[in-house]
């Protein structure tokens, strides 16, 4: 296969061993290598600075992802596939959630999909703010980092909003999600999304153009389109040879095709082109999002009879002047889980599927049926049992293609629950962009490949 | 093409060597022959109308407690194939015995096949013939066993292993 050439120009005296004939060293990189972000070894044979060879272990985090599923019932799993991905775990979960959704047949409410679809695309501008932020910060650009994390910080802040955690989110159900948004949710994203553009922008300027940041990227890493294609390597490192290939475009699940947004390409395949990769699909997430805003259904929530929004202490008054001819249309929110009065919220989010969704806490403790459906889905052996079959889901995950491959014997339990990790392929294929370098190149390319433990390891 | 139309041209020209084909929630699967598979898989990729041109993931089931299939093959290898240029999905399946859990390689065709398959021999110990290093990937050297096998306790600890020198 033919392998792109990187032109350089050596400095006096830095290539001198090169082609010398003297012997190669064998370097390891990693684990305790503060670039190599944990678990991963590189074993590299040297010839001066170039590596020759390389060969990545991947090391042993042993969460044993796959075989813990198949002990717990299906929504137990749910936990699990946070800590595939700490900086996207709503993406992981939604797409656990939709493999087994898949696999019952059943279909969620247009209010969940449109959560579902802002909250993932929240969780990809973390993931690709980490990812870039760090990869610079490797390369000496500390301020960036810190640009960056602030960033991140603003979108955390929303996904705790919405989740009640920062990363071990747990808020994909099978057939929904744990809760509503918030009720002041949509100011509160457009606020942060506001800010994470300014951010965006000072980096841009920091970066983009910049002489140290640029001779470290381009053309560094290079991996041709045919190899890319051929190592199964999807997402942004795909896009980045000028494959436009995005789950949400090619197979649109929830709402995506209902959205204006681009895909975002570049032709070099190299770190550079990733990251400028990156960069865009951010801009694209934040429409996305904020598009699904403006079209999620549903509304302000408290309304009066006339479709006005009305704050609960104006609702308090008027039902004290005995003006109550809307209140019945009027849910009222207590608790920002599903725990309190929100039988409301929960028909809006939530299939109507009574096999797989817990009812509202008020219908299990103030009825027989809501008592019984509740336990039906608790108690072990009971549960949520789909069919016999398997189903294969793949969502766009931040690092590309993220499929659930889940088979069901009937049972309560899974029987076998694959994850199809976006972040493997490259990282198979990472020998085949480091060698023929030079050992700092090895740092920037590790980091535009944004390896991600839980998920490579599982 | 759709996926009735890519199970149909698999049987036509395969004849036999497709066991079984099925079509479950939108997900098109064909069953081959181990004898086969190399030949399918190959074909996949290069025929025009097919083009799969990326192995989406390669995995393995232990059918050994499905109900049903306790006394068939124990092995189920799975192959989920993309194709970019049709935007069209097939799952290949090959049943192999716990006896002779052998498939043949499809390093050849995919190098991501390299990764995967170590990976499939790691957690269910099934070879791949002409794999060029069929070491483990996610667990080291000296694991005993193969964790994704149903007979594996999912609390079974391992011996302890010394410094290597």
């Amino acid at each position: 296969m033919a392998r792109p050439t990187t032109t350089r120009e050596f400095m006096l005296g830095e290539g001198a061993g090169t082609g010398s004939g003297s012997q190669n060293i064998h370097v390891g990189v990693g684990p305790a290598h503060p670039a190599m972000h944990g678990i991963i070894r590189i074993q590299a044979e040297l010839d001066g600075e170039v590596i020759v060879k390389a060969d990545v272990e991947i090391g042993y985090l042993h969460r044993a992802f796959e075989k813990d599923c198949e002990v717990g019932g299906w929504n137990n799993a749910i936990p699990y596939t946070d800590r595939l991905n700490y900086v996207s775990p709503l993406i992981n979960n939604f797409g656990y959630a939709s493999a087994v959704e898949k696999l019952l047949g059943i279909e969620i409410t247009e209010r969940c999909q449109y959560i579902r679809v802002i909250t993932s695309e929240i969780s990809r501008i973390c993931d690709h703010l980490t990812c870039v932020g760090a990869s610079a910060m490797e390369l000496g650009a500390f301020t960036v980092f810190l640009y960056m994390i602030k960033a991140r910080e603003f979108l955390w802040e929303l996904v705790e909003d919405v989740t009640g955690a920062r990363l071990t989110i747990s808020y994909g159900r099978v057939g929904g999600v744990k809760a509503d948004l918030p009720p002041d949710f949509g100011d509160k994203m457009r606020a942060a999304f506001k800010q994470v553009r300014e951010v965006l922008d000072e980096v841009h300027r920091l970066l983009t153009g910049n002489r140290i940041f640029m001779d470290r990227m381009v053309g560094v890493g290079a991996l041709s389109r045919e190899e890319t294609i051929a190592y199964a390597i999807t997402g942004p490192m795909l896009r980045a040879v000028g494959v436009p290939y995005d789950v949400r475009r090619a197979q649109p699940y929830y709402v995506y095709d209902r959205l204006d947004w681009e895909v975002p390409t570049q032709a070099a395949g190299d770190n550079f082109a990733r990251y400028l990769v990156r960069m865009a699909e951010m801009e694209q997430s934040m429409r996305i999002a904020e598009q699904a805003l403006d079209q999620i259904p549903g509304g302000p929530i408290n309304v009066d009879h006339q479709g006005r929004p009305l704050d609960p202490a104006t609702y308090v008054d008027q039902g004290k002047q005995g003006k109550t001819e809307s209140l019945l249309l009027i849910p009222i929110r207590l608790s920002p889980n599903l725990q309190g009065s929100e039988r409301p919220a929960h028909q809006r989010i939530n299939a109507a599927d009574k096999r797989v969704i817990l009812p509202p806490k008020e219908t299990t403790y103030g009825s027989i049926e809501g008592l019984m459906n509740h336990f039906m889905l608790i108690m072990e052996g009971y549960g949520i049992r789909p069919p016999p079959g398997e189903a294969y889901f793949a969502v766009e995950g931040a690092n590309g293609e993220l499929g659930f491959y889940v088979v069901s014997d009937g049972t309560d339990r899974p029987y076998r629950v694959r994850c199809r990790p976006p972040c493997l392929p490259p990282m198979a294929a990472l020998h085949r962009m480091i060698e023929g370098e030079m050992v700092a190149d090895l740092v920037p390319t590790f980091g535009s490949v944004n390896m991600i433990g839980g998920e490579l390891d599982r | 093409m759709e996926g009735g139309a890519i199970l149909a041209e698999l049987r036509a020209r395969f004849g036999d060597a497709v066991v079984e084909t099925h079509a479950h929630r939108g997900d098109h699967t064909a069953v081959v022959t181990r004898e086969a598979l190399g030949e399918v898989l190959g074909h996949c990729r290069d025929d025009a109308r097919l083009a799969f041109d990326v192995l989406m993931d390669l995995t393995a089931v232990d059918v050994s407690k499905l109900p049903g299939r306790e006394d068939g093959p124990r092995f189920e290898v799975v192959y989920h194939l993309y194709s970019l240029r049709h935007n069209h999905r097939l799952r290949l399946k090959v049943r192999v015995s716990e006896d002779d859990p052998v498939v043949p390689t499809a390093v050849p065709l995919w190098p991501i096949a390299d990764w995967l398959e170590r990976e499939v021999w790691d957690m269910f110990g099934v070879r791949f013939q002409g794999h060029p290093a069929l070491r483990r990937l996610l667990l080291y050297e000296e694991f005993v066993g193969h964790p994704l096998r149903k007979d594996y306790p999912v609390n079974r600890r391992q011996p302890l292993i010394g410094p290597r020198t």
